[in-house]
C-alpha cells in the first residue's frame, strides 16, 4: 500500500509548526483530570460565559426573537419579550436579505456595518467609512486575514509584542512568515520603549527580514497595560517612519480598570496628529463581541476597521473574504447591538445598564482582588491588570526548581503549572505560551472566576504556591536573570 | 515611500485566487439593483434576480420551524422556565432545547466551547450518522465548524505544503476547492466530469490525470468529490461509488468527500449514499482509507446559509495527524454554538411520533417536491433553447446548461475583453435582471461555454424568469448569428 497522504510526515511543516498554548498541553491535562472527576477551574481562556458570568438579556431577546419571526406574529409575544426588543428584531431582521438564515454580503450586512461606523465616529470623534468595516467569525478570523493577505513569505516579519496573545505566534508561522518580537518591559509596567522597537527592526533588517507590520494589543494580552496617547503617538510615528502597517488589536477596549488611562483607539490618535501623517499610516484595527462586557465567546462575532488601506488591497481583502461567502448572522446582530445598545429612555436601558455595570464594576474589584493577592505569595509578583481579562503573575522559580523541571523533561513553567492543576484543579497557561524574557517565568490566569469564589482560589493558590517554594527554595533568594 | 500594504507587495497567493460566485458580474448586478432603486423603471426589468449562489432563505424559502424554535429557546434560555413559553412554542422544542442546554457546560450558550464542538451534539451527529449509514461513527471524528467551507480550507492546509502538492478536483467543480488550492499555495490537478454522460466520473480519467501530474513532478495528496455534485447536479452511482474508493485506497490519497447535498436528491432511481457508508460496505475500515466528509447545514431543505453551520467527519489516519487538526482548530477556538446546535438538530431532525414531526415532515416535504419540480422546469427551459443542452440536475441546487455561441458573439466577446460565457451573461443581465455564474468560474473543457443558475426562485416567479430568458436568448442569438 502507497504511503498515505495524511502521514504526520507529509503534513504542510508550517501546520506542524504552529502553537497555541491556550489550548495546548495545561488545557489536554486539565480535561483528563476532569474526565476522571477532579474539580477544575477552568482559568485558561478568556470565556467569561463558562465561568457563571450570565449574558445580557437585551441581546439575548433581539436575537431570539430574529430566530424564530413567526413569534413576533404572535399576540401573545409581549408577554414574553419588551418591545424595544421586538422593535429591534423587526429593525435588524428588515436588514437582512431574507433573515438570519441567508448568505449577507460577505463584508457582513450594510446596516449593521453602519452601525458600527456610527459608534466608531461617536467613539472616536471621527467619521468612519462603513464601506472600510467588515464583519467576520470573530476577531481571530480577521487577524488571520489580513496577516495572511500580507505576509508573502518567510522574509516578511511582523512586529509582535512580547508577552503575546499566541494568535499572533500562530498565525504568523500558519502563513509561513517571521515573528519579529519587541518586548515589554515588566519593571515598567510592561511598558513599551521606542528604542527597544528600533532595536527589533534593526536586528530582523540585518537578518534580511523585510518587517511589514506592527502589532499593538490594547489593552494587552496577556499583560493588561493600557496604552497612554503618547505611548500611542509614538508608535504611530514609529510606524510611519519604518513605514509599517499597524495592527491594533482593541478587543479588551471595554476592560478598563483603572481612570489614569482610559482607553483611546488607535485610529483617534492617528486621526488627531492630523495630516500628512493620518492620511498616510496604515492601520487596521479589531474588535469583538466576545470580550468586554458582554463576553459572548460563543458567537463569533468581530470586526476589523481599515484605515488609509488602498481600494485595490480592499478588494482583495473582499475577494477573499467572498470564498467563505459570508460571517454568521447572529453574530452580526450581537454586533450591531453591543455598538448601538439601548439608550435612555428605552424600555431596557435600566436592565442594561445595571447588568453591564454590575459586570465591568466586578471585574475591576477581581482585578484587584488577584492582583493583591498574587503579590502576597512568597517569590511571586504581579503587576496591576490595568485592563483585559488576565493576570500574568512572574514566578520567581528557584534553580532547585528549574532542574526538577529540566529532569521531568518540562520548560520550567509548564512544570510549575501542572503541580498547580494537580493540587488545586486551578488551570493557567504557563508564560513560555505568549513569550517571556529568558529566564524569567509567569503564568495567566483569567479574572473571570465568580467574585464570591475568588478568596477561596487565591488562598488555594497561596497555599500550592507557599508550600512548592518551601520545597525548592534553598532560602539563599532567587536570582533573577 | 511606497505604502507597507499596496497590491505589489500583497501575498501573491491571495491575487492568484478566483472565486466567480461572488464575483465581477455580482458587483454589475448590485450596482443595477442600486440604480433601479434609485430611479425604478430605468431598466428593462423589475427586479434583479440573483440565481448566482445557493442561498435559499434569500428567495424567500422558509426555514423549518421547529429548528429555529430550538434555536431561538438556546438563545434566550432565560424564557424556558416561564408559562408563557408554552404558549408560544412547540412542547418538543423546549424538551429538545433543555436536552442541548444540559449537554453544554453551565448552559452557556455563550461561551467557547471543545474546539471540536460541543460533545453531546457531536454525540447526536454520529448517531445521526449511524442511523443514515448503518456503520458507527465516533464523536471523536466531527469537527464542528462555522460551515463546511473552513473545514475544507483547514485539509488544505494540511494536505499542501507547496505548489508540488497536488489535489484532484473535478472540473466543473465549485470553486472554493480552487481557490483555496491557490490560497494555500498547492497545485489543482483536474479531472473532467463527462457531459456527454450526464457528467460520468470515470476512473480511466482519474488515472489519466494521477499519472500526469506524477511526471510533472506533482505529489498528488487528495482526491475531491462532490455528491451530488457542483454545479453539475448528477448523483453518483454506487458502484462508480466504489470503484472511487478503491482508486484511493490504491493510490493512497485522501478522499474528500463534499457531501454538503445529501438531503438534494430529485430523481427517483438514484439515492444518496455516502462515502463513508459505502467504504464500509466494502470492509474497508480505518486502517484502509484516508476520508473526511463534509456536511453543512446551509442546504438541503433547512437552507440555514446565514448561520454557518457544518462538519467534517475524519476517519482513517494516525493520532499524530489527528492533534495537528485538533491544534489548528483550537487558534479560532471553536464555531459558532447556535450553528453547533443546528449541526445536531439537522442530523437527529424530529421522528415519527413527536409532537413537531407532522409539521415539521410538511414543511420539508414542501420545499424538496417544490425544488424537484423547479429543477424540472428549468431543464426543460433551458433545453428547449436553439443551441442549448441542459443536463439533468439529479440533485443539489443547480442546472448548468452548455450554450453553443456563434462566433460572431465569440468575437464580440474578445472585442469586448470577456471570456465568451462571460460576455453572454452579462447580456443576460442586463436585458432581463437574473444572475447567473460564467461557466468559467467552475471550469469547462476548452472551447465549452456554460453558465450556472440556481433552481431557487420561488415557484411563482419561474414563469416570468423563463420566458424573459427565452425572449433574451433569441434575440441574442438574431443579433450574433453567424
Amino acid at each position: 500500500m502507497a504511503p498515505k497522504a495524511l502521514d504526520y510526515e507529509s503534513l504542510n511543516e508550517n501546520v506542524k509548526k504552529v502553537q497555541y498554548a491556550v489550548r495546548g498541553e495545561l488545557y489536554l491535562r486539565a480535561s483528563e483530570l476532569q474526565k476522571e472527576g477532579k474539580k477544575i477551574i477552568f482559568t485558561n481562556v478568556g470565556n467569561p460565559h463558562a465561568l457563571g458570568q450570565k449574558p445580557l438579556t437585551f441581546p439575548r431577546q433581539v436575537v431570539a426573537l430574529c430566530q424564530a419571526p413567526f413569534l413576533l406574529d404572535d399576540p401573545n409575544v409581549g408577554l414574553l419579550f419588551p418591545a424595544d426588543a421586538i422593535a429591534r428584531a423587526k429593525h435588524y431582521l428588515s436588514m437582512t436579505s431574507g433573515g438570519l438564515g441567508a448568505y449577507s454580503d460577505s463584508r457582513g450586512i450594510p446596516g449593521i456595518r453602519k452601525e458600527v461606523a456610527e459608534f466608531i465616529g461617536r467613539r472616536d470623534e471621527y467619521p468612519s467609512d462603513p464601506e472600510l468595516i467588515f464583519l467576520t467569525d470573530g476577531a481571530s478570523k480577521g487577524v488571520m486575514q489580513i496577516l495572511n493577505t500580507i505576509i508573502r513569505g518567510e522574509g516578511d516579519g511582523v512586529l509582535v509584542p512580547v508577552p503575546q496573545y499566541p494568535l499572533y505566534s500562530a498565525a504568523i508561522s500558519l502563513f509561513g512568515g517571521s515573528l519579529v518580537p519587541y518586548y515589554l518591559e515588566e519593571t515598567a509596567n510592561w511598558g513599551l520603549d521606542v528604542n527597544d522597537l528600533r532595536h527589533a527592526v534593526f536586528q530582523a533588517r540585518s537578518k534580511g527580514i523585510t518587517v511589514r507590520a506592527m502589532v499593538i494589543i490594547n489593552p494587552g494580552n496577556p499583560t493588561g497595560q493600557c496604552l497612554s496617547e503618547a505611548n500611542l503617538r509614538e508608535i504611530l510615528h514609529f510606524c510611519y517612519q519604518e513605514n509599517l502597517v499597524l495592527l491594533g488589536d482593541e478587543v479588551y477596549q471595554q476592560n478598563i480598570y483603572q481612570d489614569e488611562r482610559p482607553f483611546i483607539s488607535a485610529r483617534k490618535v492617528l486621526m488627531d496628529m492630523g495630516p500628512p501623517i493620518s492620511k498616510e499610516i496604515q492601520l487596521v484595527s479589531f474588535h469583538t463581541v466576545s470580550k468586554g462586557y458582554w463576553g459572548e465567546c460563543g458567537q463569533r462575532g468581530g470586526y476589523f476597521e481599515m484605515t488609509n488601506i488602498p481600494p485595490q488591497t480592499v478588494d482583495e481583502i473582499y475577494k477573499v473574504a467572498s470564498i467563505s461567502l459570508s460571517p454568521n448572522v447572529p453574530a452580526q446582530i450581537f454586533m450591531a447591538l453591543m455598538v448601538n445598545p439601548p439608550k435612555p429612555g428605552d424600555i431596557s436601558y435600566e436592565q442594561y445598564i445595571r447588568e453591564s455595570k454590575g459586570i465591568l464594576e466586578s471585574l475591576r474589584r477581581r482585578a484587584r482582588i488577584m492582583t493583591d493577592g498574587f503579590n502576597s505569595c512568597r517569590n511571586v509578583v504581579c503587576n496591576f491588570t490595568e485592563g483585559a481579562m488576565y493576570s500574568f503573575p512572574q514566578i520567581r522559580l528557584p534553580p532547585k526548581a528549574i532542574d526538577a523541571a529540566k529532569k521531568a523533561g518540562k520548560v520550567p513553567d509548564v512544570f510549575y503549572c501542572l503541580k498547580l492543576l494537580e493540587a488545586t484543579g486551578i488551570s493557567t497557561v504557563p508564560g513560555s505560551g505568549f513569550g517571556q524574557k529568558e529566564g524569567v517565568f509567569h503564568l495567566r490566569t483569567t479574572i473571570l472566576p465568580a467574585e464570591e469564589d475568588m478568596p477561596a482560589i487565591m488562598a488555594s493558590f497561596k497555599k500550592f504556591n507557599d508550600e512548592f517554594m518551601d520545597e525548592y527554595d534553598d532560602h539563599r533568594g532567587y536570582s533573577r536573570m | 515611500m511606497a505604502p507597507p500594504v499596496s497590491r505589489d507587495t500583497l501575498n501573491p497567493k491571495v491575487l492568484q485566487c478566483e472565486y466567480a460566485v461572488r464575483g465581477e458580474i455580482v458587483t454589475i448586478a448590485q450596482r443595477l439593483q442600486d440604480e433601479l432603486k434609485a430611479k425604478p423603471g430605468s431598466q428593462p426589468f423589475d427586479e434583479i434576480l440573483y440565481c448566482n449562489i445557493g442561498n435559499p432563505q434569500s428567495l424567500s424559502q422558509q426555514p423549518i420551524t421547529f429548528f429555529r424554535e430550538v434555536l431561538a429557546l438556546c438563545d434566550h434560555p432565560a424564557i424556558l422556565d416561564k408559562s408563557e413559553t408554552q404558549g408560544l412554542f412547540s412542547a418538543d422544542a423546549i424538551q429538545r432545547a433543555w436536552q442541548i442546554l444540559d449537554q453544554i457546560p453551565g448552559r452557556a450558550t455563550g461561551a467557547y466551547s471543545h474546539s471540536q464542538g460541543i460533545k453531546g451534539l457531536r454525540d447526536a451527529i454520529a448517531a445521526g450518522i449511524e442511523a443514515r449509514d448503518g456503520f458507527p461513527a465516533n464523536p471523536n471524528d466531527i469537527f464542528l465548524t462555522d460551515g463546511a467551507s473552513p473545514a475544507v480550507h483547514m485539509m488544505m492546509q494540511l494536505l499542501i505544503s507547496s505548489e508540488k502538492d497536488g489535489i484532484l478536483c473535478p472540473i466543473p467543480q465549485y470553486p472554493l476547492y480552487s481557490a483555496s488550492i491557490a490560497l494555500h499555495g498547492g497545485s489543482l490537478v483536474p479531472y473532467y466530469l463527462d457531459e456527454a454522460t450526464g457528467w460520468g466520473l470515470e476512473i480511466s480519467e482519474l488515472k489519466k490525470q494521477l499519472e500526469d501530474a506524477k511526471s510533472k513532478g506533482i505529489t498528488v495528496r487528495a482526491l475531491v468529490v462532490i455528491n451530488p455534485g457542483n454545479p453539475t447536479g448528477q448523483v453518483l452511482a454506487e458502484d462508480n461509488q466504489r470503484a472511487i474508493v478503491e482508486f484511493c485506497k490504491q493510490e493512497g490519497l485522501v478522499l474528500l468527500a463534499d457531501e454538503v447535498y445529501q438531503e438534494n436528491v430529485y430523481v427517483p432511481q438514484k439515492k444518496f449514499h455516502s462515502f463513508k457508508k459505502i467504504s464500509r460496505s466494502m470492509g474497508y475500515g480505518e486502517e484502509d482509507i484516508c476520508l473526511v466528509s463534509f456536511q453543512s447545514v446551509s442546504k438541503g431543505y433547512y437552507g440555514e446559509c446565514g448561520k454557518r453551520g457544518g462538519y467534517m467527519e475524519v476517519t482513517g489516519f494516525s493520532p499524530e495527524v489527528r492533534e495537528q487538526i485538533y491544534k489548528v482548530a483550537s487558534v479560532n477556538l471553536c464555531s459558532n454554538i447556535s450553528g453547533q446546535i443546528l449541526a445536531s438538530l439537522v442530523m437527529s431532525p424530529p421522528k415519527v411520533g413527536d409532537e413537531s414531526y407532522e409539521s415539521y415532515s410538511a414543511e420539508k416535504n414542501r420545499i424538496l417536491s417544490s425544488l424537484a419540480r423547479r429543477a424540472k422546469t428549468l431543464e426543460d427551459a433551458f433545453n428547449s433553447l436553439e443551441g442549448v443542452t441542459c443536463n439533468k440536475a439529479e440533485g443539489a441546487m443547480y442546472l448548468f446548461p452548455r450554450i453553443r455561441l456563434p462566433q460572431k458573439a465569440i468575437k464580440a466577446a474578445e472585442a469586448a475583453k470577456k471570456a465568451p460565457d462571460a460576455f453572454y451573461c452579462q447580456r443576460l443581465l442586463n436585458a432581463t435582471g437574473v444572475v447567473v455564474v460564467p461557466g468559467s468560474g467552475f471550469g469547462q473543457v476548452p472551447g465549452t461555454w456554460h453558465f450556472r443558475c440556481t433552481i431557487l426562485p420561488q415557484e411563482d416567479k419561474i414563469p416570468a424568469i423563463v420566458s424573459r430568458l427565452t425572449e433574451f436568448h433569441k434575440s441574442f442569438m438574431a443579433e450574433f448569428h453567424d
